[in-house]
């Protein structure tokens, strides 16, 4: 019950898929994992799958919160997936926010935001541009 | 005042972690016994969730009754949490949003106290607190 969450990785991104009720030493445990993780793979992204939960509650939803910031700080992106629609209206309700998690609808778009993002060498290659053609 | 009819109660000891875990489990199987939304379900389970926690973390360890309840033509599900910790000094303070006494969000009573229809604080310095919600079906 007590085990670890698994951490898989998919090119630079770490996946995760919540499917057991949380306890809350292992969201503890896998705060601490994915940002052993994300050092030592250097991965770009983490995408939280949460399809699984039945709730969130302040702790879980301080967990991902926390994933997000400190991912931020390494250099990685969050994306919080699969909330189940009972969730949703709780979390609202219950007044909490996710912080800087990012959030999508299943994996599949988790995993699209995330390639998204990786591209802002285009944007910046732009707007260098626009500022050459300023000066 | 409503007048409700328990039918069977249950009762989990809060000593540890795990112990929050069944205590969400047992609601969500009582709410599920009392035809609760799944909507409405969450809500409980979430709001149960917050408390069993503060009984844990706050009070020390205590115990929660859980039991279905009707009145009249509906069901619902009432939880008591109670503990032999220090008690809530000013429950309006610890009622509102952001207000924590360490470490958490300062979420878990004001919050949970949304997620549910009736939701009653019982505290004082040195004798504990006791927290009685009730949710009923539609």
């Amino acid at each position: 019950m007590n085990d670890a969450i698994p951490i898989l990785k998919i090119g630079s991104t770490l996946l995760v898929s919540i499917q057991v009720d949380l306890q809350d030493t292992t969201a503890l445990r896998l705060q601490e994992d994915l940002a052993e993780r994300i050092t030592t793979t250097g991965a770009r992204g983490v995408i939280i799958d949460i399809s699984g939960l039945e709730i969130v509650d302040s702790f879980i939803g301080r967990m991902l919160a926390t994933v997000a910031a400190i991912s931020q700080v390494l250099d990685a992106r969050t994306v919080v997936v699969g909330m189940r629609p009972a969730v949703a209206i709780t979390l609202v309700e219950l007044g909490l926010s996710l912080g800087g998690a990012r959030t999508a609808l299943d994996v599949d778009r988790g995993l699209a935001l995330l390639e998204s993002d990786d591209t802002p060498s285009a944007g910046a290659t732009l707007l260098d541009a626009a500022k050459r053609r300023a000066q | 005042m409503t007048t409700v009819a328990p039918t069977t109660t249950q009762r989990l000891e809060v000593r540890g972690d795990a112990d929050v875990v069944r205590v969400r489990q047992l609601v969500r199987g009582v709410a599920q016994e009392a035809r609760l939304s799944l909507v409405v379900q969450t809500k409980l389970v979430t709001a149960a969730s917050e408390l069993a926690r503060n009984t844990l973390v706050h009070g020390g360890g205590g115990h929660v009754t859980v039991e279905l309840v009707t009145e009249g033509a509906r069901t619902g599900v009432r939880a008591v949490f109670a503990d032999d910790g220090p008690g809530i000094a000013d429950l309006d303070l610890a009622l509102t949003d952001g207000w924590t006494s360490g470490g958490g969000l300062g979420l878990g009573l004001s919050g949970s106290r949304r997620l549910v229809e009736r939701f009653s604080i019982d505290s004082a310095p040195g004798a504990g607190t006791r927290v009685e919600i009730v949710t009923w079906s539609r």
